[in-house]
């Protein structure tokens, strides 16, 4: 397969311009860049979604023009989308058939079909399990198989590890050697150096839109790869110095909170969670999303009601406190969904400046609003956080990923917070946005801000936190020191498999010691 | 700053383009389906044209305008916040009738008279939405089935109480309630051949708060807020519950004026006879003038010198349903044209960005470069 010359112009910020890359068949190719960088626009050009403003598509010699995903999957290409696209009140089977029923029917045929494709790679999959009842690494075979299934020859893998602590990685890793060996294609996208060094036969790097070079993995440190990717010196997530205070900044105790799922089962969502964030501090949680993450914060900002426990922020006890009167009281909050919580979509950027802070200056005077400063406030947030935007009259939506996100940081930073809620803030922001989120965050906790840090990076989380927790299920598991801790460590707390005070263990048994 | 300019000119020709191009249409729409009737189209603008503008019916038009108008706004109220208070109707007839109860059981100078009825309705009209809104925050109700059952409501309590012996007066085969005094009458603008309403004065005042309240109130960014997206509303601090009843209770009490101008200035009371469907006419006048202040009135008069040019229309041997067929034309132009013109001008905008920021990013790559 060859793409030759790929330019694409797209509403949006990164056109990918004069992309070159050649995958050898039956082997792993990883496409490797900074998020923003164009990696799953290109993607989507060789799935059909996107049709290339110039350049051409090669696949096996033959130049081919891609108008649906469904002339790509007619060519054997099929592609694991990072977000999955499962219903999740039917079976595995089910799942795999659908839309694709005239392959092999819905009875007997397909689930044979579904055995024998499973057993030959490898994958492990139940055809009468619900896939509601699935886990994350499940889902993403279900997904896999879904696309074998339709006869893919080239699988393109969106980000597949971003949603899989590392146990998970490894063995979708063996997953991936096994389609090799069949002598299957797969594209492997991916901004993780150590995973596609480990992984990948060969390497292509994508920076700002176009492909910048291409590397061997045998050849090649991850130091190189990064450098190749940033174009310099990678930026790093650590903290130096410690700027812990004893002031407590935020208390919260025995927080509980309950919720019907859907089958009408009342579960425990929050289980009795207390920690304290003292001022100066960044306290990091890690957790596979899902485990009472979301829920966690919405307690804290007073957005969901509490079945028990108190939030104590500077000495205050707001538990009872509404939504606004918490903002007012000192805390920034950074959403983990920005387009939902953080952004109106459609209004322009002095609006969004105001969003969340209307009462505050300089957004009103009283009762009513000041859009003068309010308008003025928004250029100096776009220049300081160094928004990219030609104006603050065009609307958010207009505005790449990164930029909403510095946006975000800079009006929550604007108004002093004592607390700062930080969730996810750099997922789907590229490398310069990253590194200036980060230097704001420690910037402000010299300055004695208490942050509250959920990540799903856990690199972001060990480089950043002072303390770090681990959620599952509701509860707050294990305790670790980010000082002393590897990602994998961390990995196995997630999943549920160690608890209690989590120790670095230089042998090869990586466990948690229950020494709490 | 030039850029900035750029973009508030791209504003104002799409913000003329949309309305251009639903005239536009809905001419053409209109064209055809007069022609199939095997009439001529343009014969028909001409009676429409001359006979809307003489001076009877310029009168007439504003004075019809002026409760379509404050229904608009009622309405609008409810869009802004994402709410489709579909119950204008029965919230202005249930008004107007108490209103009229009470204004006819008292005797007071004009000054104190006409305030007390006027609050009068708008209480009830607020109380009778607020029900909506406190079923839709408490049980989930939504607001459309709910307005409606209680315009069904609203009409069978004033159809109880507006009887002889009750709270209404048989007069020949019409049943009202007791006329007002003089003293309740509302001031009219003296003109010929026929006065305009002073309500008039109230309906811009009304629009102008409208406005106000919206674009200028902490208040009203948050009711906008949670018209755009209720989850960043209510992770920016709103409480969206209250705001769902606040803004109920202001689409109400701006309902509860619709039956003003009728009940003080023609009518004097509520009779059997009183004007029905208003709040319906307001949706469609909030549609087309986009929830706008200015746009709705506009609209406003629109529907006014339609419905007046329409009885011409007749006389002059068209059917007299194209009327009604003009007026829905327009409306789905209307809105199918501003959606479109949105669409066209958020893509244009983005690709503008893109533009912009891509030719940013290569210069600081040929900076590096030259570095």
């Amino acid at each position: 397969m060859e793409l030759a010359g790929i330019t694409k112009r797209f509403p949006g910020v990164v056109a990918n311009h004069d992309i070159h890359l050649t995958v050898r068949r039956g082997t792993v190719h990883a496409l490797c860049g900074e998020n923003g960088a164009g990696k799953s626009t290109l993607m989507k050009i060789l799935y059909g979604m996107q049709k290339p403003d110039e350049g051409t598509i090669t696949l096996d010699g033959e130049q081919v023009t891609l108008h649906t995903p469904g002339d790509a999957i007619a060519r054997g290409i099929g592609m694991v989308h990072q977000h999955f696209m499962l219903a999740d009140n039917l079976t595995v089977l089910e799942n795999v058939v659908l839309g694709a029923e005239k392959l092999h029917g819905i009875g007997g045929k397909a689930r044979a079909k579904i055995k024998e494709i499973s057993d030959s790679y490898g994958l492990g999959v139940r055809p009468d399990a619900m896939v509601e009842d699935l886990g994350v690494a499940d889902r993403q075979r279900v997904e896999i198989l879904k696309v074998l299934y339709r006869g893919a020859r080239t699988l393109i893998l969106d980000e597949p590890t971003a949603v899989l602590v590392p146990q998970e990685v490894d063995a979708l890793f063996d997953n991936l050697r096994e389609l090799k060996a069949e002598g299957l294609t797969v594209i492997f996208i991916s901004h993780k150096l150590g995973e596609v060094l480990s992984v990948a036969d060969d390497i292509t790097v994508i920076r700002r839109g176009t492909t910048v070079g291409s590397a061997v993995p045998s050849e090649t440190t991850p130091k190189q790869l990064a450098e190749l990717m940033v174009g310099s010196e990678l930026p790093s997530p650590e903290t130096r110095e410690s700027t812990v205070t004893d002031t407590p900044m935020l208390t919260v105790e025995d927080l509980k909170m309950s919720a019907v799922d859907p089958d009408g089962v009342v579960r425990d969502v929050l289980g009795g969670i207390s920690f304290t964030i003292r001022k100066g501090e960044v306290l990091g949680i890690a957790g596979v999303e899902g485990n009472g993450q979301a829920e966690l914060v919405e307690a804290i900002m007073g957005m969901r009601p509490l079945d028990s426990g108190t939030v104590t922020l500077d000495g205050t006890d707001v538990s009872q406190a509404p939504t606004r009167k918490r903002r007012e009281d000192g805390i920034g909050y950074i959403p983990e969904d920005r387009h939902r919580h953080g952004l109106l979509l459609e209004a322009p950027l002095w609006e969004n400046r105001i969003l969340g802070h209307v009462t505050e200056k300089p957004n009103s005077k009283g009762a009513l609003l000041d859009p003068k400063a309010a308008r003025a406030d928004t250029e100096r947030i776009v220049r300081e956080y160094d928004v990219r935007t030609p104006g603050i009259e065009v609307t958010a939506a207009s505005l790449s990923g990164g930029n909403q996100q510095k946006l975000i940081v800079g009006r929550e930073m604007s108004h002093l917070p004592k607390l700062l809620i930080a969730a996810h803030p750099t997922r789907g922001v590229d490398v310069g946005a990253q590194a200036q989120i980060w230097d704001q965050i420690r910037e402000a906790r010299h300055e004695g801000l208490a942050v509250l840090l959920i990540s799903a990076d856990l690199d972001e989380l060990i480089g950043l936190s002072d303390t770090l927790r681990v959620m599952f299920r509701g509860r707050l598991v294990a305790d670790a020191d980010p000082a002393a801790i590897t990602p994998e460590e961390l990995g196995s707390a997630m999943t549920g498999a160690a608890s209690g005070h989590l120790e670095h263990v230089d042998e090869q048994e990586e466990e948690g010691g229950d020494d709490a | 700053m030039s850029l900035a300019k750029k973009f508030d000119k791209n504003k104002l020709i799409l913000g003329l383009a949309a309305p251009l191009l639903a005239i536009v249409a809905a001419v053409a729409v209109t064209s055809v389906i007069i022609a199939i009737t095997g009439k001529d189209p343009f014969h028909a603008y001409q009676v429409m044209v001359d006979y809307g503008s003489k001076s009877d019916s310029q009168v007439w038009i504003i004075n019809k305008a002026v409760p379509y108008y404050l229904s608009a706004l009622a309405v609008a109220i409810g869009f802004r916040m994402n709410l489709f208070n579909i119950g204008v109707d029965g919230q202005y007839r249930i008004a107007a009738f108490f209103a009229a109860v009470v204004g006819g059981a008292m005797t007071m100078p004009g000054f104190i008279q006409i305030p007390v009825i006027i609050i009068t309705a708008m209480v009830v009209g607020a109380i009778w939405a607020g029900i909506a809104g406190l079923l839709k925050v408490t049980r989930g109700v939504n607001e459309v089935i709910s307005t409606i059952m209680l315009n069904a409501i609203g009409g069978s309590i004033i159809g109880y109480f507006l009887q002889d012996g009750r709270l209404g007066k048989k007069e020949g085969n019409m049943v009202h309630t007791p006329v007002l005094p003089d003293s309740a009458h509302f001031f009219e603008i003296p003109t010929q051949p026929k006065p305009i309403y002073g309500f008039v004065v109230i309906a811009a005042i009304a629009g102008l708060a409208y406005w106000f309240v919206l674009n200028r109130t902490r208040f009203g960014f948050d009711l906008r807020t949670v018209g755009q997206s209720e989850s960043a509303a209510a992770a920016s601090g709103v409480n969206v519950k209250r705001m769902v009843i606040t803004s109920m209770v202001l689409s109400g009490a701006t309902a509860g004026l619709v039956g003003m101008p009728t009940l003080l200035g023609i009518s004097y009371n509520y009779g059997t006879d009183f004007p029905v469907g208003i709040g319906f006419t307001g949706i469609a006048i909030a549609l087309l003038g986009r929830n706008n202040p200015v746009g709705m009135a506009l609209a406003a008069l629109l529907w006014g010198f339609l419905e007046r040019t329409g009885t011409q229309l007749e006389f002059e041997g068209y059917a007299q349903e194209i009327v009604g067929v003009v007026q829905g034309v327009i409306v789905l132009c209307v809105v199918i044209a501003y959606e479109i013109v949105r669409r066209y001008g958020l893509k244009t905008q983005q690709r503008k960005v893109g533009e912009e920021l891509a030719a940013q990013a290569r210069k600081s790559d040929k900076a590096e470069v030259s570095a």
